[in-house]
């Protein structure tokens, strides 16, 4: 039994210890935003933060995030907007969108250490995530952007242009 | 009928009500009927399959196509809402189920849009003009005095106008117009059309509410993993079961009954382990015995099947096309050029793995899936589940990627299978692994390449050998690829008087399957460098000498070859072609000084009735490795839907191709795939993709193909930048077996 915080509410995960995190966010907690790559720590697509440090959740077992606190890109903000979500938006990062939770949180992750990273920093960080559409020219603008926008939090103007969007709704 | 309490449409049985009629030859519908048996009290205008306005004015476009990062979920809903002068704010989405009554479904060979652009016009113009004849005998005017424009209808004499929300009852009750009588809007009226409008699911992929195939959960529902047979063709010999059911959560080992014949869509059989979930059926799987049988196949070994087929290519082979006579031409040549090419298998390795739920249970079975082709899945889960394909209900989620991977539903008909098995809902999730080890691979090919070329450096005769074992093979024993030919080598559009197009009949040892681009990926790369390999032995500058070879703009008809065979799919327009050529030169400074060790390359490409063009430039280092620096593409699509989305293709596509032209090799060993992995089937990354300048060349011709079109002039362009900057040409893929990357 391994008692993890995710997204600041506690659960009692009666699992296996050697479950990764992510089989555990994905089948047991029901939060699916985390996605699966490649269960071999190459592609990024599973990236949360633990403790506020980007892990690899596909393959870091339950056992050793056991107490500690787990943010998925369900938590990241209350409101999704986050300068980096409202960045992706301003620039369209998505194509098939698969990747880009992990892609957000590992930003994410660089820049509460890395205010203002340059473009080589950029590259560096997040070349273990991976997208086969190739949106990396859009992710590298859209943190820039979000860079940017941190020292200007209160600017809402930045996501105008993607709100009243949100209307999609998929056939049941 | 039925109500859709979730979304608030009222989804009528439209079989009941509507007779269908066919519009063109693309295979979507109209409704030529109204839903006359629509309840009184309930106002939904339903003037077709693809549009219904309910009593609050929400447009609701049903999109029958997949959505896997290409946009046609937005970009067909913006076609509606421009003719139908809709205010963007009040459209909804709607993605169709998988089902005959929306006539054409497939969603890969770029032809979406190609398809739907005429049919959605005609869908949104017609909804328009029912509620401006609404409109008109409401207030006792002709009709020729009202116009729509966002969301209501305006008399003009008089300035009054109503909302489309209170004209829909009796819209519904408009005869609908003839489509031949339909005015549609002229270019220069577009509103939606033309413009980069935000995808409007664009929120869900930033907060981690889009669901894909892999997110899929039923109550109850139970999870697979799957071992497949590692070499095709072969069977389970036997196995034990044993230490899989000690696993703790595993419920079931279920056999997967293997399919003779060729591979077509089922699956690969094997023996599939059911658990509480995704990890402790990963677990029981790993702790299965099995033995496989051996069959021809598990003495393959790639680089030996290379070796043949390159010597194919060295003989002659299948005639796809002949002009003039190129023998002759080639003796009377004042040189000659030869030299061969090859392309290895690539795999799609799409970031959503292959994925797919079914709940099978009282003579019925629903699926949820991430398919490009929700009818092939229906028929194949009605295979597999021994049901009628009215029973079977497909449920076409996101795709998180697909590339052609998941336009074969085997994946669709395991879940099914399993579901049927055990009683339960089943949701099968493919491991990279599985993905990397068990896909419907692209071809490998050897290309042989001969020309001749006059006094002044022209070419006066143009041989090419294709030689491949063809995507006929999964649906056949044995299958030539010379009418896919059509991809670049029987439409080779120069202008050379000598020209011969041949192809061959290999076996195939893998199950061969289409990759974005399909065969435009190795044909653009043979075509692409050895055009540039002639400029060389010409003495001429590469970028100069494709221009004239292009030749004067003029249309191409192409028709057909010995065989019977269709030499192109389509008229070839080389002003166009020229056009997207030019655009990228000047744009990249063609001619311009370089810093030390810069090199540039371009390449051109016709397809999926397309025309892109792109330049690459790279820089080399002292240690001898490749950086690719910027690159410059453009495209000629005719009129574009959303311009911000065909960009993102040029940029997606050209970044497939740097993963095709660095990195991508499938291999095999005793039949066996060699790679499982992004660690050893490599695919770009960040820190390798540069700066990608896309142009979208403006056109109101009609709509061609965007979301494969752009990947194939990457690899010829990189490779002859990487000639120009170090003098090195390379002939065979990937760059990475060469020391460069």
């Amino acid at each position: 039994m391994s008692v993890i915080t995710v997204n600041g509410k506690k659960h009692q995960l009666d699992v296996d210890d050697d479950m990764p995190l992510l089989w555990a966010l994905r089948d047991i907690v029901g939060l699916t935003g985390t996605k699966f790559g490649c269960g071999k720590g190459l592609c990024g697509a599973c990236t949360v933060h633990m403790d506020g440090n980007p892990i690899r959740s596909c393959s870091m077992p339950v056992s050793a995030v056991a107490g500690k606190s787990i943010t998925t890109i369900e938590g990241l903000s209350d409101d999704g907007n986050h300068p980096l979500q409202r960045a992706w938006r301003e620039h369209n990062v998505p194509q098939c969108g698969y990747c880009q939770s992990g892609q957000i949180m590992s930003a994410a992750a660089l820049l509460e250490q890395n205010s203002n990273p340059s473009v080589d920093e950029i590259n560096s960080y997040m070349s273990g995530n991976i997208c086969r559409c190739g949106t990396y020219t859009r992710i590298r603008a859209a943190i820039q952007t979000a860079a940017g926008e941190k020292t200007v939090m209160n600017d809402s103007s930045i996501s105008a242009v993607n709100d009243g969007v949100q209307v999609w709704e998929a056939q049941s | 009928m039925k109500l859709k309490s979730q979304t608030g449409i009222t989804q009528l049985d439209r079989r009941e009500f509507l007779k269908l009629s066919g519009v063109s030859a693309s295979g979507l519908l109209l409704a030529a009927h109204l839903p006359l048996a629509m309840a009184e009290n309930q106002a939904t205008f339903d003037p077709s399959l693809f549009l219904a306005i309910d009593a609050a004015g929400v447009v609701h476009v049903t999109v029958a196509r997949s959505e896997m990062g290409q946009g046609i979920l937005t970009s067909m809903a913006q076609i509606v809402a421009d003719e139908l002068e809709a205010d963007w704010s009040r459209v909804k989405i709607v993605q169709a189920e998988g089902h005959e009554k929306y006539g054409d479904q497939n969603t890969d060979g770029s032809h979406s849009i190609t398809d739907g652009f005429m049919p959605m016009r005609q869908v949104g113009a017609s909804a328009r003009v029912m509620l401006e004849q609404a409109a008109a005998e409401q207030w006792g005017v002709a009709v020729s005095e009202c116009h729509a424009e966002q969301h209501q209808v305006t008399h003009q004499p008089s300035g009054k106008s109503l909302d489309y929300s209170v004209l829909v009852a009796a819209a519904a009750k408009q005869k609908l117009p003839d489509t031949d009588s339909l005015t549609l809007k002229s270019a220069d009226q577009f509103r939606y059309i033309g413009k980069g409008l935000a995808l409007k699911n664009l929120r869900d992929f930033t907060v981690g509410t889009a669901d894909y195939g892999i997110d899929t959960q039923l109550p109850g529902m139970l999870y697979a993993s799957i071992e497949r047979p590692p070499v095709i063709k072969t069977k389970v010999k036997w196995f034990d079961k044993t230490a899989a059911m000690k696993v703790n959560g595993v419920h079931a080992v279920i056999e997967i009954p293997h399919s003779p014949g060729p591979a077509l869509f089922n699956p690969a059989g094997g023996i599939a382990v059911i658990a509480d979930n995704t990890w402790a059926a990963m677990k029981g799987r790993k702790a299965l015995k099995i033995e496989w049988t051996e069959n021809e196949h598990s003495k393959d070994n790639s680089a030996e099947y290379l070796d043949e087929l390159r010597k194919t290519a060295r003989s002659p082979g299948i005639v796809a096309r002949v002009e003039g006579d190129v023998d002759a031409a080639l003796k009377s040549a004042a040189s000659t050029v030869e030299a061969e090419y090859s392309v290895p298998y690539l795999a799609h390795a799409s970031m959503e793995p292959p994925a797919a739920t079914a709940h099978y249970q009282d003579g019925f079975c629903e699926v949820w899936a991430c398919t490009q082709t929700p009818q092939r899945a229906r028929q194949i889960v009605a295979a597999f589940t021994d049901l009628d394909k009215e029973q079977v209900k497909v449920n076409v989620t996101l795709l998180g990627g697909a590339f052609g991977r998941k336009s074969k539903p085997d994946y669709v008909a395991e879940a099914a299978f399993l579901s049927k098995a055990t009683g339960k809902p089943i949701k099968v999730t493919w491991t990279r692994e599985d993905d990397i080890k068990h896909d419907y691979y692209h071809f490998i090919s050897a290309h042989h390449m001969e020309a001749g070329l006059d006094a002044s450096g022209k070419p006066s005769a143009w041989l090419h050998r294709a030689i491949y074992p063809d995507i006929g093979t999964t649906f056949a024993p044995q299958a030539n690829n010379v009418g896919n030919l059509i991809q670049g080598v029987s439409n080779m559009w120069y202008d050379i008087p000598n020209v011969r197009a041949e192809g061959g009949a290999p076996d195939a040892h893998l199950r061969i399957g289409w990759v974005r681009s399909v065969g435009n990926i190795q044909n653009a790369f043979a075509v692409g460098s050895f055009t540039a390999e002639l400029a060389e032995k010409a003495g001429r500058d590469a970028g100069e000498y494709l221009l004239e070879l292009l030749g004067e703009p003029r249309i191409l008809t192409m028709g057909k070859g010995p065989s019977g065979n269709a030499l192109s799919r389509g008229p070839i327009d080389m002003g166009r072609m020229r056009g997207v050529t030019e655009k990228v030169m000047k744009a990249a400074n063609w001619g311009g000084a370089l810093p030390t060790n810069h090199g540039l390359g371009v390449a051109v490409h016709y397809s999926f009735l397309s025309y892109v063009a792109t330049v690459v430039e790279v820089s080399a280092s002292a240690d001898g490795k490749i950086k690719v620096e910027k690159i410059y593409s453009a495209i000629d699509a005719g009129q574009v839907v959303n311009t911000d989305r065909v960009k993102a293709q040029l940029e997606g596509a050209a970044t497939f191709g740097m993963s095709i032209a660095m990195y991508g090799e499938i291999s095999t060993k005793n039949g066996q795939v060699e790679q499982d992995n992004y660690h050893n089937y490599q695919v770009a990354r960040i820190n390798e993709v540069p700066e990608i300048e896309t142009f979208i060349i403006e056109s109101t011709a009609a709509p061609t193909g965007v979301g494969e079109p752009g990947t194939p002039p990457l690899a010829p362009a990189l490779a002859n930048a990487v000639f120009a900057a170090t003098g090195k040409r390379i002939r065979d893929l990937p760059l990475v077996n060469h020391g460069l990357v």
